[in-house]
């Protein structure tokens, strides 16, 4: 048995991490069908899904605006559901779960300053799909969450983007800008003001209108915003919370991931299983250079260009699975799958544990 | 068309593609190319790392100009030069050339540059755009390669000076958005080559940001490199097992095997990609620029004199209207 089916068995929450266009949604949708498949009741939630996926999957982007799980028709002894990461409304809702009244939380809503924060600040994608994880973990429906990650070059971004955000929205500069006590923001610190106007030239005055109502208006609810990315964090680093690396077997790509495993190492994380897709297969190559220019040529140079591809691959991979138990890494060869539909899927998901069938 | 004439064209030109098509790759191989067509060409990379520096075999680039493959001699190539704009650099620059330098430093160490840049966003992009109009308007090279973020991203990184536009009102940021837009809707001056391989989902997403970059920038688009297209030599669709029969050579039972499944293998592979390639063609109404699957791990100096080799046919084959 290989330790990516254990997984799929035994543990609540898997991470899916790796570099942009290695696979990872499509790798992560496959492992909860396998589950589902093996029983378990099982959300995904996936990222920008690729049109090709959400169709597979049977998936109503209408019925998905909503950021609630929906469930695929699928015959299966557990149950497969799904959701389309949606980052704004995931952070809208959080504001709501911490507002003291309705009123604070529409104030907070409206916020130009705010609305930035919630579509394009960076680290919020991963800051919502690690919420949005935490939010299913708790939720009675599912014994198992599966999460595709956005694609990003540092691994350490989902597991710091909570606590670096919350950390901004908790702003120390704006304290320094306004008075602790009173109800709406008035700059007091004639020091500050002064800053504050060159800070204006750069961006002008209504920008940094909307930048301090939103820091007075949030005041008071950074602590419930604290503990929430406290709980996440630790979520992420429970012992059965999985961490699924995805790769290609490309070098600057594995290069990429060595160095996820090391950050993630960093931070008591260990990565279980890798997913190693693309792989070219290898055809053997014994010494066929004797038969020279004929017409076999041709056949010659392509067979020694596939070895070229194969010992290649081998020699980058070898840094990665050093890095893990034996059995830990599955390869998924290049050109046997194409997941048009969910049959498609579910034949990806075995090759994901090929010892079938459960 | 004449190579010397297709980098003539304008004299920015930036290449966007999903992660791991070989976008940077193609910023090099094009930069090669036009410093072989006569042009100096300077590649602007925005993050460290990356091929660039293993490709010419020239150290990191930084953010200094280097030079990353020298000209002159007989062969008429003129320099390639490569340097680094990251967003924070962009940003300290600004800062400086707008007598701003006192409060740089403030900015930085209270975080008051993250309420800064989220109160603004794109403001980053901004400023990287704004310092490569910079060397275009100083005309610092003939041609100016840039190596744009990942797609997805491209299409909100060139959107920023827009979005800025609206958010800032009036001041310096405003102007600078405005130059950039400038800059952006000169087909003369600035051009997107999109990269992509020949797979079902890169396809699909550069067809997405070839309309997005068109109908939401109005940036002019030049021709799409399809990279990575797996070459199939003559005579590798003959009868093979003919082929055996007729050979003299004495080959082994399990070599002639590895030999018929590598060839089944690589022709399957090139018609999956012949498919994407049509549809592309297809779906897509711009010209196509092909490059070879490169049979190496470490691309280095010579696999990218292959590519860029590559580009200067399907250059030459181009017509006027499609540059």
């Amino acid at each position: 048995m290989t330790s990516l089916t254990t997984l799929l068995e035994q543990q609540t929450v898997i991470v899916c991490v790796g570099a942009g266009g290695v696979g990872k949604t499509t790798t992560a949708a496959a492992l909860a069908l396998e589950a589902a498949r093996r029983g378990r009741r099982v959300c995904v939630v996936t990222i920008d899904p690729a049109r090709r996926l959400s169709d597979a999957m049977g998936f109503d982007p209408d019925r998905a605006i909503g950021n609630e799980p929906q469930q695929i028709d699928f015959a299966a002894k557990g149950e497969l559901w799904a959701v389309m990461l949606d980052t704004s409304t995931t952070f809208d809702a959080l504001i709501r779960t911490y507002a003291p009244s309705e009123e604070q939380a529409q104030n907070i809503l409206a916020n130009d300053f705010f609305r930035n924060i919630a579509d394009s600040m960076s680290g919020a994608h991963e800051y919502m799909a690690m919420e949005k994880l935490y939010e299913l973990h708790n939720d009675e429906r599912f014994d198992l969450v599966v999460v595709d990650t956005p694609p990003t070059s540092n691994a350490i971004d989902f597991l710091e983007a909570p606590d670096r955000i919350t950390s901004f929205l908790d702003h120390r500069l704006y304290k320094i800008l306004v008075t602790p006590t009173g109800g709406l923001a008035r700059v007091v610190n004639f020091a500050a003001q002064g800053f504050l106007r060159t800070v204006a030239r750069i961006v002008s005055a209504s920008v940094v209108d909307d930048a301090i109502e939103f820091f007075a208006t949030f005041d008071g609810m950074e602590e419930g915003f604290r503990g929430r990315a406290v709980a996440v964090h630790d979520l992420l680093i429970a012992d059965d919370t999985a961490f699924v690396l995805v790769t290609v077997p490309r070098n600057d790509t594995v290069d990429d991931a060595a160095t996820f495993i090391k950050t993630l190492a960093d931070a008591d994380i260990a990565v279980d299983a890798i997913v190693v897709n693309r792989v070219h297969p290898s055809f053997g190559s014994e010494r066929l250079d004797g038969l020279g220019d004929g017409p076999l040529a041709p056949f010659i140079t392509v067979l020694h260009d596939s070895q070229t591809v194969a010992v290649g691959q081998d020699t980058v991979l070898a840094t990665l699975t050093n890095e893990v138990p034996a059995g830990a890494v599955v390869k998924i060869p290049f050109l046997d799958t194409d997941v048009h539909d969910l049959d498609g899927l579910a034949s990806l998901a075995q090759w994901l544990t090929p010892e079938g069938k459960p | 068309m004449d190579p010397a004439r297709f980098f003539a064209a304008s004299r920015v030109l930036i290449v966007a593609g999903k992660g791991g098509v070989g976008k940077s790759t193609m910023s090099a191989a094009l930069a090669r190319t036009a410093a072989r067509a006569g042009m100096s060409t300077m590649l602007v990379r925005l993050t460290p790392g990356g091929p660039i520096s293993r490709l010419f075999a020239a150290p990191e680039l930084t953010g200094l100009d280097q030079t990353l493959h020298a000209g002159g001699g007989p062969s008429g190539d003129a320099d390639v030069r490569g340097r680094l704009v990251t967003p924070d650099e962009a940003l300290t620059q600004y800062l400086a050339d707008h007598g701003l330098a006192r409060i740089t430093r403030r900015l930085m160490s209270t975080g008051a540059i993250d309420v800064v840049t989220t109160a603004a966003p794109g403001i980053r992009d901004l400023l990287v755009l704004g310092r490569v109009k910079a060397f275009e308007a100083s005309r610092t090279a003939d041609l100016i390669v840039l190596d744009a973020p990942a797609a997805g991203h491209a299409v909100s990184f060139l959107q920023s000076p827009t979005g800025l536009r609206s958010a800032v009102g009036a001041g310096p940021i405003a102007t600078q958005a405005d130059d950039v837009l400038e800059m952006l809707a000169d087909p003369e001056r600035c051009r997107v080559m999109l990269v992509t391989l020949a797979e079902e989902t890169p396809v699909n997403e550069v067809i997405e940001t070839a309309f997005a970059l068109e109908e939401e920038i109005g940036v002019a688009l030049g021709p799409v490199i399809v990279n990575g297209l797996v070459p199939v030599p003559e005579g590798l669709a003959n009868d093979f097992d003919t082929l055996v029969a007729a050979s003299k050579a004495k080959i082994s039972a399990a070599d002639i095997a590895n030999l018929r499944d590598a060839a089944a293998f690589r022709l399957k592979w090139a018609a999956r990609q012949n498919e994407q390639v049509v549809r592309l063609s297809q779906s897509l109404p711009l010209s196509q620029l092909h490059t070879p699957y490169v049979f190496t791990t470490e691309p280095g100096p010579a696999e990218l004199e292959t590519l860029s080799n590559a580009l200067s046919p399907g250059i030459d084959a181009l017509s006027e209207g499609d540059a």
